[in-house]
């Protein structure tokens, strides 16, 4: 496989993969890192991927799988991810327009702080719209686990955005 | 769409049995600006996910193909360690040749010290009949 066509099989899904790792490390920074290091791994996998039928599938459950080992190996060592996201080049659109509105960002806030599981399925499902069928595949869970950790991923959310908002925090 | 029918949809949503397709219809319907304040408070959740979409991956990623490297290094390494063996045993016999000229030339120099040493000790002996002769001198003098 040449490196135009690997390029081509990748870029649809590549920024997929980077939200995927950044909502479950925090850290853009980290994200990146991730991202650059799943996709390296592809790169160096290429001859065998085109026996996959799903790359895109088989690329998220790496992101997944690399994410979760760097955030054990971060518990054992004691040492919070830091993050520092600072808005800077492409990013700061975005950055900005989340924070001009700020019942938006809370929800980013408060997604930071579900379970894993919970934030990879709403991730999957609310923001990447996968179906149920791609998310099993994904995070091998079975289908009503996954509807029970979405209903309750959606709830919580919820819950604590009317919190926010009786407080009347800004 | 009408607020009743959202309040149902919205109702599905959390109990996480909706379809894409409705997922999609309530995403559009909190896009937009009118919405009865009574929906309101579920307009950031959805305005979220649609903004957080949006987010691109924007690093290059070096995609060289970095495994030659070691290879090369492997060779490079080879290459080195042969020409320290090679070039480092010639040092190592120069180094004892001149260890051994070194002790030949000292063993020859003792040997000349020696012999010197011989040869000046003969040559005190005899001195020592000149005294003789000076005591034989000193004891005419005194006769006298």
């Amino acid at each position: 496989m040449k490196q135009a066509e690997f390029l081509n099989v990748v870029m649809p899904f590549k920024d997929k993969l980077y939200r995927l790792a950044k909502r479950l490390l925090v850290s853009s920074e980290e994200a990146e890192d991730a991202t650059q290091e799943i996709l390296l791994k592809l790169w160096s996998k290429k001859k065998a991927m085109e026996s996959y039928n799903n790359v895109e599938a088989f690329a998220m459950t790496m992101t997944k799988n690399f994410c979760l080992d760097r955030l054990k190996s971060k518990q054992a060592g004691n040492l919070k991810l830091v993050h520092s996201n600072y808005g800077d080049e492409g990013a700061t659109s975005l950055q900005k327009q989340v924070e001009a509105r700020d019942s938006i960002s809370w929800v980013e806030k408060i997604m930071e702080e579900l379970p894993e599981q919970q934030k990879m399925v709403l991730q999957l499902r609310d923001v990447e719209q996968y179906d149920y069928d791609e998310i099993e595949e994904l995070l091998g869970m079975k289908p009503t686990a996954i509807r029970v950790a979405l209903s309750r991923a959606r709830k919580t959310v919820r819950e604590k955005l009317m919190q926010k908002h009786s407080y009347g925090i800004g | 769409m009408e607020s009743d029918k959202v309040e149902k949809l919205i109702e599905k949503y959390f109990e996480a049995s909706t379809t894409l397709a409705e997922e999609e219809k309530l995403k559009e319907y909190f896009s937009k600006q009118d919405i009865p304040t009574h929906l309101e408070r579920y307009a950031p959740m959805f305005q979220y996910f649609a903004i957080a979409k949006e987010e691109r991956f924007t690093k290059q990623v070096p995609l060289k193909p970095r495994r030659n490297f070691y290879k090369w290094a492997s060779v490079a390494a080879v290459a080195v360690l042969a020409f320290g063996i090679y070039f480092g045993n010639d040092y190592r016999q120069q180094k004892q040749a001149e260890q051994e000229k070194a002790l030949l030339a000292y063993n020859q120099t003792k040997k000349a010290f020696a012999l010197l040493a011989e040869n000046f000790n003969k040559g005190a002996e005899k001195v020592a009949y000149l005294n003789e002769f000076q005591e034989a001198k000193e004891k005419i003098y005194n006769n006298n």
